[in-house]
């Protein structure tokens, strides 16, 4: 599967990374080789095969609605890289 | 069938309709996490490591939550899937911890529902639930505190919501407001989200589209998001519509986007276009197992499910014999219906349902009260009406004493004993005052027997004010009528 440089670039912009030119092409051959190593797979046929999301043998573990955590403020905030009082702050943000 | 219709250049136009509505779930802690969900707290105080999007937390499910989404399905008659599952939705936001929202995307716990709505002619429609779906609140974004920074509390973030699809059922804005009323109203009943939209506990998308009428199929929609009031989702959709006809008329083309409702400018105008659409990159949370649901733990939701408001107003016009409308306003609130029959159960019930929709409802209104601090509590009224009932005091006299009891806060009784309200039955001090008017009034006496029988409220007018109000009405009249045929 080939992978050209505009859906690289469209990749990076989703996950926040800024590339450079020079870096899009070093991903893009990169993404590529793992890609066509991952295609292998394509050559079994699953056409019968529900997808798997799980082993099957276990299902959620449900919890009791107990409040058990929190007040816990300044751990929360112990790695924001900038804060203001008891607020995380980020670079303004308006859609 | 209500037909709504916008004129425009070109002919008539229907318009397209679906909300998804988001609904905070009542739950003590998160849906994921042991923080406490509770409003207003002190910012990022219930928040755990797993909400704040800490590396290594895991998401653990809570019961509650899922219990309440099930609740839900069954209230809204609506299939219950005992397999569902929970998909990561990425996208990227300052008030998003984890760059993903867990949510459920292929597999929902709730399948197709439908909700009853009432117009305002009394005219029914159903409109079709898609689907109901669990899945996290996002924290709270603060952008005025600071010219450059905004600033982010995780309060929320992890609360559980659910999202309630309908289908493209709906075309009025009046069918949407009905559409989140009822809505709002069931799942009030159901004690499963609190409806406050104020407080944004209900938020709606709403999915618009125009059509000329007779077209068949759907056009280009956008999507209004995050309508906070039934007013502004009514306003939003008719704004959008004439904007989309607007566009086709010009024969442009509408394009599918996000847009914004400002409700002080009275537009919409676009968030973000297609190009720029979000891609969710949807995938099956590896943190978390598929959640499947036994047939017993359903039922026994089910047999405990609260009685609905439809079955209540079926249940309130067959035993106490009030009419649509009236059971209609009477289980409008849950509240207010449990009021109701505590009245109604001990009292005459034509009675009670006279005095709760009137002088009641205006006593509230006038105190700005709501039933949950009314002044006047249910048995307070039935004894009020009990008055009525065994001829201690009559109508008019009671309308008195209910005032009285509002501002003091007095029983019935010992305001009819202070004030000396007591109705008068005596037949023969009804006679005397009677006689004295007719003697007073001779003149209007000999017109009524002339013929003019209107003077007859007249003299049961005098009467009372000679009375204070304090006579049996019926024995005046039938006093009345025996003296002035003589």
């Amino acid at each position: 599967m080939s992978l050209d440089a505009k859906k690289v670039a469209r990749i990076a912009r989703l996950a926040r990374i800024g590339l450079s030119d020079d870096e899009v092409q070093t991903y893009q051959k990169d993404m590529e080789g793992i890609i066509d190593w991952v295609e292998q797979l394509n050559e079994v046929d699953i056409t019968d095969v529900p997808p798997m999301v799980g082993t099957g043998l276990a299902t959620a573990r449900l919890r009791d609605d107990v409040v058990t955590d929190g007040e816990r403020r300044d751990d929360v905030l112990s790695n924001a890289p900038e804060r203001e009082g008891p607020f995380f702050t980020v670079p303004k943000v308006v859609e | 069938m209500s037909s709504y219709r916008i004129t425009g250049e070109t002919g008539e136009w229907e318009i397209v309709v679906g909300m998804e509505v988001h609904a905070q779930v009542v739950s003590q802690s998160k849906l994921f996490s042991g923080a406490a969900t509770e409003y207003g707290g002190e910012p990022n105080t219930q928040v755990s490591l797993v909400d704040a999007g800490f590396p290594g937390m895991l998401p653990v499910l809570n019961k509650e939550c899922v219990a309440q989404a099930i609740r839900t399905g069954l209230g809204l008659r609506a299939q219950v899937n005992k397999y569902s599952r929970f998909d990561r939705k990425n996208y990227f936001y300052a008030d998003l911890p984890t760059g993903y929202q867990i949510s459920q995307f292929e597999h929902p716990i709730i399948g197709e529902g439908k909700v009853e709505i009432e117009l305002s002619e009394g005219e029914k429609r159903i409109i079709g639930v898609t689907r109901l779906h669990l899945e996290q609140d996002a924290g709270k974004s603060i952008h005025d505190q600071d010219p450059t920074r905004s600033f982010i509390d995780l309060n929320r973030a992890g609360v559980a919501l659910m999202e309630i699809v309908s289908e493209p059922d709906i075309r009025s804005p009046e069918e949407a407001g009905a559409y989140l009323r009822k809505l709002r109203q069931i799942l009030r009943y159901l004690g499963t989200c609190d409806g406050n939209m104020e407080e944004g506990s209900m938020r709606a998308d709403v999915n618009v589209s125009v059509r000329p009428v007779g077209e068949e199929g759907y056009r280009t929609r956008c999507e209004i998001k995050n309508l906070n009031s039934v007013r502004y989702v009514m306003q939003a959709i008719e704004i959008e519509a004439e904007r989309q006809i607007t566009i086709w008329e010009e024969g442009e083309t509408v394009d599918q986007e996000t847009r914004l409702f400002d409700h002080v400018k009275g537009e919409t105008r676009t968030m973000r276009s297609k190009d720029d659409a979000h891609d969710y990159r949807y995938f099956p949370d590896p943190d978390l197992l598929p959640l499947e649901l036994e047939q017993s733990w359903i039922d026994e939701l089910n047999a405990a499910l609260p009685e609905l408001p439809e079955d209540k107003r079926a249940r309130l016009e067959k035993d106490y014999g009030v009419s649509q409308y009236e059971s209609g306003v009477l289980t409008a609130e849950q509240s207010i219906a449990d009021f109701y029959e505590d009245v109604a159960r001990g009292a005459d019930a034509r009675l009670a349902t006279n005095w709760m929709l009137g002088d009641f409802f205006a006593a509230l209104n006038r105190t700005g009260r709501s039933i949950e601090d009314s002044p006047v509590s249910a048995q307070g009224l039935r004894e009020l009406l009990g008055l009525i009932s065994d001829s201690t005091i009559n109508g008019k006299i009671a309308k008195e004493v209910l005032e009285d009891m509002v501002e003091t806060g007095d029983s019935a009784s010992a305001i009819v004993d202070r004030k000396g309200l007591r109705q008068v039955t005596d037949s023969s001090a009804i006679e005397a005052t009677v006689q004295g008017i007719l003697d007073a009034n001779a003149d209007k006496v000999a017109e009524y027997k002339s013929g003019k029988d209107k003077l007859f409220g007249f003299f049961v007018g005098q009467t009372m004010k000679a009375m204070k109000g304090k006579a049996n009405p019926a024995m005046v009249n039938e006093v009345l009528k025996k003296l002035l045929s003589a």
